[in-house]
């Protein structure tokens, strides 16, 4: 173990000298790590869309440097092989910059890594708060489960909604979720009246429809990881006349713009707090989600491509400023704001998390007759506030 | 007595759903004896294409259906004569490789022509709607597949039981030889037979999406699920996969109306118990 570090410090030495000695418009490499086959692999392909995009939109160049992607695929969850795949994309590759990782494991493997080898590493999802505080390396652009939580236990109270049951999949984010929730809706004076944990491979949702229904909440807290059980869930909600028994949805990204069409018109009228929706109104998101169509027809923008594309933009920033002298390129960002397709956005000094507006939005139809998260109130300038 | 009710009716459609899912692969691995862990890629492909023809033609759900299983047949078929005649002979191990290595084929052509997203089946607007029963409401589909779960279940005890082609069946799988020696075309009731439970597969995967829902990844998630199905049912045993799917149904969602923090450990404490007990499944012949 002792020798594997000290090989890594030596190893991280070496490429800081070997970037420092480089030439001030060399070609400067990114590595996005993410998955590209399997299970996952929708992941990979949104942020891989998404940066081309920005690279289509903003040129190949920043500040001189010519920027290089290159892609590595993870997989699922896989802290060991995603370790291994930065080590080679630094050591191997000699790439000056990180992006990417879906996964909270596979983030957190890395952290130690490019402390020893200073390179700065832009997440583009992986969404558990304390992750960023594991390395000053670490930037992150995508949002976490307190950020759009709170919000929406505020909005809930705001509504008149008094009682609560939370139904979450009981596993990390889905724990987040919960305690998040819990701390703002009772500080308002909510009740939560029952908090169930799915389990992480349940298909079946009916039993616990039933048992929400059984306790008559105002409404249902919700949050399962995106695919197959989030599209059971909401189904299961619907078809077991939970609307009809006067129980709100409340949730988060369970109406994701790449399962949104997948769950039909069933879905509509359901309400979320969000971070971003392809459906956001403003120029430069009108100019992303019409670029994405055209160079990627049938394509759907969602939170992994705007992750991806802020992502792309802070490392544009940092290479703009600095190049691969990349050990200050942290501090280029903090603090820095810009405009996002999601809105207006900054990256908190100190946490380097991004501070961004959260939507409550409901499903809707748009003018062609497809659904969308249509945003109807913004609460401004909200920062990671599991880390506060 | 309402969680007694909702156990009950909940863990019976539950059932039903694993028993149409699983009871294609009692077909293939219960009756036929080949280790086919390509049943959920059956599963998947009828999925798949009953998605792109709800989705991309006027043809309507029951059509799109029936044509989606024709079609999974068909192609079973011509999988059964180029490949599966071969696996038959191979040793389990060496049938087990084959057919995993099928289903990634299948997995891959899929996530290559229709994406890694969920596939959606377009089902009629009433499916979606619930019922009132007076004490507790149940989705329409869900009475769908508990009808259609126990009309499979029938049909086939009567294929296999009560007709020629079912007792030809269960004389080749005895002993080839002899029957074949008797003047049966064994080549051909094994052709049958796979597509059957092709054909049952791509029925229970379309059925069942319901709840699971189809993506590329279909067969590689639920595997377990149909596997223990009829290994607790016994193999070759239709009636007791259907009890085993019913008991484990049950099970698994009186589970979840209690103690949900356990996960799924009830299902599985069962599955250990009865094979502890009664290696051969419950209704297995040894």
């Amino acid at each position: 173990m002792k020798k594997t570090i000290k090989l890594m410090a030596g190893v991280g030495a070496i490429s800081v000298m070997m970037a420092s000695a480089a030439f001030a418009d060399h070609t400067v490499k990114v590595g996005v790590i993410a998955p590209f086959s399997g299970p996952f692999a929708i992941w990979g392909k949104q942020f891989k869309e998404a940066v081309e995009v920005y690279v289509a939109q903003n040129g190949e160049t920043a500040g001189g440097h010519t920027v290089e992607f290159i892609y590595k695929d993870s997989g699922g969850p896989n802290p060991s092989g995603t370790k291994s795949l930065a080590q080679e994309l630094i050591i191997g590759e000699k790439v000056d910059y990180l992006g990417g990782l879906v996964f909270t494991p596979n983030a957190l493997s890395v952290a130690s890594l490019i402390d020893e080898a200073q390179i700065p590493t832009v997440i583009f999802n992986a969404a558990t708060s304390s992750i960023v505080l594991q390395s000053e390396y670490f930037v992150r652009t995508s949002f976490s489960l307190w950020q759009v939580s709170v919000p929406m236990a505020e909005w809930a109270w705001e509504q008149g909604i008094k009682t609560v049951v939370i139904s979450v999949t009981d596993y990390g984010p889905g724990n987040d979720a919960q305690v998040a929730f819990t701390t703002a809706f009772e500080a308002l004076g909510g009740e939560v009246l029952d908090a169930i944990g799915m389990p992480l491979s349940t298909t079946d949702f009916a039993p616990f429809m039933q048992r929400i229904k059984d306790q008559s909440p105002d409404a249902v807290f919700a949050f399962l990881p995106a695919g197959p059980p989030t599209f059971a869930f909401v189904k299961s909600y619907n078809e077991n006349g939970m609307k009809d028994a006067g129980i709100t949805f409340l949730g988060t990204g369970e109406t994701d713009e790449t399962t949104l069409e997948a769950l039909g018109d069933a879905a509509i009228g359901l309400t979320t707090a969000y971070h971003y929706s392809a459906a956001h109104v403003s120029d430069l998101n009108q100019a992303f989600t019409s670029k994405l169509d055209e160079m990627f027809p049938g394509s759907v923008a969602n939170l992994a491509s705007v992750g991806a594309y802020d992502g792309a933009h802070i490392l544009y920033q940092m290479i703009a400023a600095v190049g691969s002298d990349r050990t200050k390129a942290v501090d280029v960002v903090r603090g820095y704001e810009w405009e996002s397709p999601r809105g207006p956005v900054s990256l908190d000094p100190d946490t380097r998390h991004i501070t961004q507006n959260v939507y409550i939005r409901r499903v809707a139809k748009d003018e062609n007759g497809n659904l969308i998260n249509e945003e109807f109130q913004t609460i401004e300038a909200v920062p990671d506030l599991g880390l506060l | 007595m309402a969680v007694l009710s909702g156990i009950l009716i909940d863990g019976l459609s539950y059932g039903m759903i694993l028993f149409m899912v699983s009871v294609g692969l009692s077909v293939t691995m219960g009756l036929m004896r080949v280790i086919n862990l390509a049943h959920g890629g059956f599963a998947l492909l009828g999925g798949a294409t009953a998605h792109w023809l709800t989705t991309n033609t006027d043809l309507g759900y029951y059509f799109s259906v029936i044509l989606a299983v024709l079609a999974t047949m068909i192609f079973a078929i011509a999988m059964e004569k180029i490949f599966y005649r071969k696996i038959y002979k191979f040793t389990e191990l060496q049938q087990v490789l084959a057919t995993i290595g099928i289903t990634f084929l299948m997995i891959a052509s899929v996530n290559f022509l229709l994406g890694s997203t969920i596939l959606p089946i377009r089902s009629p607007e009433f499916f979606s709607s619930s019922v009132d029963l007076g004490f507790r409401t149940l989705p329409v589909h869900r009475i769908v597949v508990i009808i259609a779960g126990m009309a499979i279940a029938l049909g086939l005890y009567i294929l296999l039981d009560k007709t020629r082609f079912g007792i030809q069946l269960r004389a080749a799988v005895d002993n080839r030889n002899m029957a074949s020696s008797l003047g049966i075309n064994t080549a051909r009731v094994y052709a049958l037979s796979f597509a059957l439970g092709a054909g049952l597969a791509a029925f229970g995967g379309i059925l069942g999406a319901e709840l699971l829902p189809i993506d590329a990844y279909y067969p590689l998630r639920y595997m377990v699920l149909f596997l223990v199905v009829v290994a607790v049912g016994g193999l070759g045993s239709i009636a007791g996969s259907f009890f085993a799917a019913i008991g484990l149904g049950i099970i698994d969602t009186a589970a979840r109306y209690i103690v949900p923090e356990y996960g799924t450990i009830f299902f599985f404490i069962a599955m250990i118990l009865v094979l502890l007990l009664r290696p051969q499944g419950l209704l297995g012949k040894k």
